[in-house]
């Protein structure tokens, strides 16, 4: 029988992995995490009493469904929780588990990999007590932990107004919410996003939710600085036509948006392509995920299109997948699918004009900046490099001469602040752009998982 | 680009390339590298970074001498850091016969005048404790050094660039026409366009790619394309200063200032010079961590970051192509540098330069002419096996065991 193995069990990997479960071929399922979910659908962990239902309001239905399903996909396949795919080769994935070393053969991978937080540096991004937007959301969910008791929630992202509002429902204070794309930004986008006017309606509900709780929202702002000694004590801003504002908290919780995480599709042998809407690289795909010879990208990991566009996409996926290999199924409504993902995706690009990634940014900040905080490399820094090069630098150049994203994250977090710095420099049209390139592992392995392999 | 006048027209902008047109400019003479891609984006920006004397075959040594004078007071010359430091070299045994070896490399580097001290398993552990009892001998060359191989290529095109040269990245080498006694060098770049390059002389430095070039001038150059497997760890503190190499390959690691550990470990895998990219396999990797884990115990208390591998010109006899062109007066080869190029290179520059300068080189590089290919019987048999071996696919669902 033909196997096929789907790397992520959130949204896009479960629903894929729902389809794959009822045709007639092996079906493995492998997360890092130890529980289904993705970032998206994240369950707490065993034996803490999270009230979910109190904290997720009307996505508690979404989420009780999800994890419902969840729990029957994977009692029907391989399920591997807690497993670090780190390496694809030659038609298997490398997998890390429990200290051992695993390869596991594959004749179709439906790549369901998801985002991180995209990041834009900012003096003082680096402090204690500064965390990403999806890194304090993760803290809450999975251990019912608040990142401080006054909490600013900035950045560019639909997901400030969703974090802020579990924060008060968690019992924290959110001393701001610094939205730095303009509001007229917000309504030039609103054609797009009435493409889902079921999300764009809950988006809505949290901004006014936070309003009768006296949680002052401010659109248009630029983050000038997060403050602190030993750690973060203050966000200054600069409001449209104001003056710059210090608005005292004792913890932060920061992004813009979303990376879809391409390392093990570039691995898999994927074509990746510039997407200007997103500004950021992504696998190039047909609308059904086909990514190349036997591989298949479903769900953030592909285009950032949120938990509903990723299970529509991680069913497209494995229909597609099954078909290239002359199995059939008829659990997916193919043109629905796609119709459904179209409008979702209109969605996505509304999003993106809405919550504006401010890649400008990288030219005005000062030279004492941190970009790369793995490797502790300064925006002065690499301007250097890039002067050195006659003021016009690639990425994997930049990095060669300063270490930026040779770190442990290996450029997953520097790497959208870098391609900023280096288009500016080169005045990219925006199309055409180099990036860092991508080699097993994908993250860090421990060494001691070699340990019995015999040399 | 206007049309392009010069003395030298140098194919391929590695460190051999970059490293050649520095000596070149500083005889006066004028300069252009045709790079197609980035200056030192190939197997130069790459290497593990190490500038070993230590075991380097008897024939090459002499000229590893000569290059690593150039290297000790290269950086005053080109007015920035390279990284070199002089952290020595310590070649491990594991067995009896690994140990027969070090004492016969300990005869030829002292007949040169090196500094090399042999340590009996006791002594070896104890000057560097974190090693295991599977280590029976050691020793250690004090002079051998490392640089930071991603800063050498574009730290030496600067340097040419100040003294003169042009160094023209983005432009492929398509063919080469002779006439009146001139090099037409027709190029091709990304936009399409097709700049002409004519010169007096011509230098061969395409690394893995050479073959190619001679080709054009009815030379076989026996060329294959092969990449070490490369690993780095995360920055642990400073523990190993000088780079240590089991003396048969199969594993060797250094410290970085920073603490990064980067890892090697031969065979190296023949990969596809056409792709222009090459990756480590999983396989490999594993197996690499296993053989460092037994030899320092420690590591395997850390991480693994990366891994990456270069494309890099070999022939069988692991020695390089260096000299004049046994068919065209003007053409000079440089490459096949079969996994020791950067420590050899400072010195195989100045021997092109003075070949091209002076019509004559003080250099020893007799032994490298192309003409050794032709000739049967002289060349330095190897077994291949246990150099290289092919990219293995990892076992279907198998573990690596
Ligand atoms: C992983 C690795 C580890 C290594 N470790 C060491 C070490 O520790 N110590 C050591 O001494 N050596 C080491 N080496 C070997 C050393 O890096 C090489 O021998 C050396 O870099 C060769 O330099 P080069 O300039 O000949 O080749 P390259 O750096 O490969 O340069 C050749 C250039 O030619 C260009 N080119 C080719 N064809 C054309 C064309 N038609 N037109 C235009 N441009 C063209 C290519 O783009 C390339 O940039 C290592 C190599 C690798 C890959």
């Amino acid at each position: 029988m033909a196997r096929v193995v789907v790397i992520g069990a959130g949204p896009a990997g479960i629903a894929a992995a729902e389809v794959l479960s009822r045709a007639s071929v092996e079906v493995a399922v492998i997360d890092e995490a130890p529980r289904a979910g993705g970032q998206y659908h994240r369950a707490p962990a065993p034996g803490l009493a999270l009230d979910m239902r109190r904290l997720l309001g009307t996505g508690y239905a979404a989420y009780e469904t999800f994890h419902n399903d969840a729990a029957s996909v994977c009692s029907r396949v391989d399920y591997r929780p807690g497993t670090l795919a780190w390496g694809v080769h030659g038609g298997a994935v490398h997998l890390a588990s429990r200290g051992a070393a695993k390869a596991l053969g594959y004749d179709a991978l439906v790549l369901a990999t998801g985002a991180t937080d995209r990041i834009m540096p900012v003096p003082g991004w680096t402090l204690p007590g500064v965390f990403t937007l999806g890194g304090a959301q993760a803290l809450l969910k999975d251990q019912g932990c608040l990142i401080g008791r006054r909490v600013v929630v900035c950045g560019s992202s639909p997901l400030l107004y969703l974090a802020a509002v579990q924060y008060l429902r968690a019992g924290g204070e959110i001393a701001a919410v610094i939205d730095t794309t303009r509001f007229a930004d917000k309504l030039r986008a609103l054609p797009d996003m009435l493409a889902a006017p079921r999300v764009l309606r809950d988006g809505l509900h949290h901004m006014a939710a936070l309003k009768r709780r006296g949680v002052r929202i401010i659109h248009g702002a630029t983050i000038d600085a997060f403050e602190g000694e030993e750690r973060v004590g203050a966000v200054v801003c600069t409001p449209p036509n104001r003056m710059p504002l210090r608005i005292a908290c004792d913890a932060v919780a920061y992004g813009h948006g979303l990376r879809p995480e391409t390392q093990l599709a570039e691995l898999a042998g994927c074509a990746l392509r510039f997407d200007a809407a997103q500004r950021t690289h992504v696998p190039e795909t047909d609308l059904d995920g086909r990514a190349g010879q036997g591989v298949y990208v479903a769900g953030d990991g592909g285009t950032i299109g949120g938990g509903q566009a990723a299970a529509v996409s991680g069913r497209l996926a494995a229909a597609a997948a099954l078909s290239d290999l002359g199995a059939t199924t008829n659990d997916v409504d193919l043109e629905a699918g796609r119709r459904m993902l179209q409008r979702l995706r209109r969605f996505q690009r509304g999003l993106a004009t809405a919550f504006r990634w401010p890649g400008e940014r990288a030219g005005q900040l000062d030279d004492a900046v941190i970009l790369c905080r793995c490797e502790n490399v300064t925006m002065g820094e690499v301007r250097a490099a890039i002067a050195l090069e006659d003021g016009a630098a690639e990425v994997n150049r930049i990095k060669a001469a300063t270490r930026c994203g040779m770190g442990r994250c290996q450029g997953r977090f520097c790497g959208p602040g870098l391609a900023e710095v280096a288009a500016i420099s080169a005045q990219h049209p925006g199309s055409e752009r180099d990036r860092l390139r991508v080699q097993a592992p994908i993250k860090p392995l421990p060494i001691a998982l070699a340990e019995d392999v015999v040399p | 680009m206007s049309a392009i006048d010069v003395d030298v027209a140098i194919v391929g902008g590695g460190l051999i390339g970059c490293m050649t047109a520095f000596a070149l400019c500083k005889r006066g003479r004028s300069v252009v590298v045709l790079e197609r891609g980035r200056v030192g984006g190939e197997s130069s920006g790459v290497s593990f970074g190490s500038l070993r004397l230590q075991g380097q075959h008897a024939v090459e040594l002499p000229l590893a001498l000569r290059a690593h004078e150039i290297w000790e007071t290269i950086e005053e010359e080109l007015g920035e850091s390279i990284q070199f430091a002089r952290h020595g070299h310590v070649h491990l045994a594991l067995n009896d016969e690994h140990r027969a070896r070090l004492e016969s490399n300990a005869r030829h580097g002292r007949a040169h005048g090196m500094d090399i001290t042999l340590l009996d398993r006791e002594m070896t552990l104890r000057r560097w404790p974190f090693l295991s009892d599977k280590v029976v001998a050691a020793s250690w060359s004090t002079r051998d050094a490392v640089v930071n191989p991603r800063l050498v290529a574009p730290a030496f095109a600067r340097a040419a660039r100040r003294l003169g040269a042009t160094i023209h990245e983005g432009i492929e080498v398509a063919r080469v026409e002779q006439g009146g006694g001139r090099f037409i060098v027709h190029g091709r770049m990304r936009d399409g366009s097709e700049p002409v390059i004519s010169s007096a002389a011509l230098v061969n430095a395409a690394g893995a790619w050479s073959d190619t070039l001679a080709a054009q001038f009815g030379e076989t150059i026996p060329l294959f394309a092969a990449g070490p497997a490369e690993l780095v760890t995360e920055p642990i503190p400073p523990f190993a200063a000088p780079v240590m190499h089991v003396v048969d390959g199969s594993i060797l690691f250094r410290q970085t200032d920073r603490g990064n550990v980067i890892i090697a470990g031969h065979p190296r895998m023949k990969v596809d010079a056409e792709t222009r990219r090459a990756r480590v396999p999983p396989d490999k990797i594993l197996i690499n961590l296993a053989r460092l884990v037994a030899i320092v115990p420690r590591m395997r208390a850390h991480a693994v970051i990366r891994s990456w591998t270069g494309i890099e010109g070999y022939v069988e006899d692991m020695m390089p192509v260096l000299g004049p062109s046994s068919t065209t007066p003007g053409l000079y080869h440089a490459c096949a540098f079969s996994g020791h190029g950067l420590q050899m290179g400072p010195a195989a520059a100045v021997a092109i330069a003075e070949l091209i300068a002076d019509g004559a080189t003080t250099m020893p590089i007799a032994p490298f002419d192309i003409r050794r290919f032709y000739a049967t019987g002289q060349q330095r048999t190897l077994s291949l096996a246990e150099e290289f071996q092919a990219d293995v696919l990892p076992p279907r669902d198998g573990l690596v065991r």
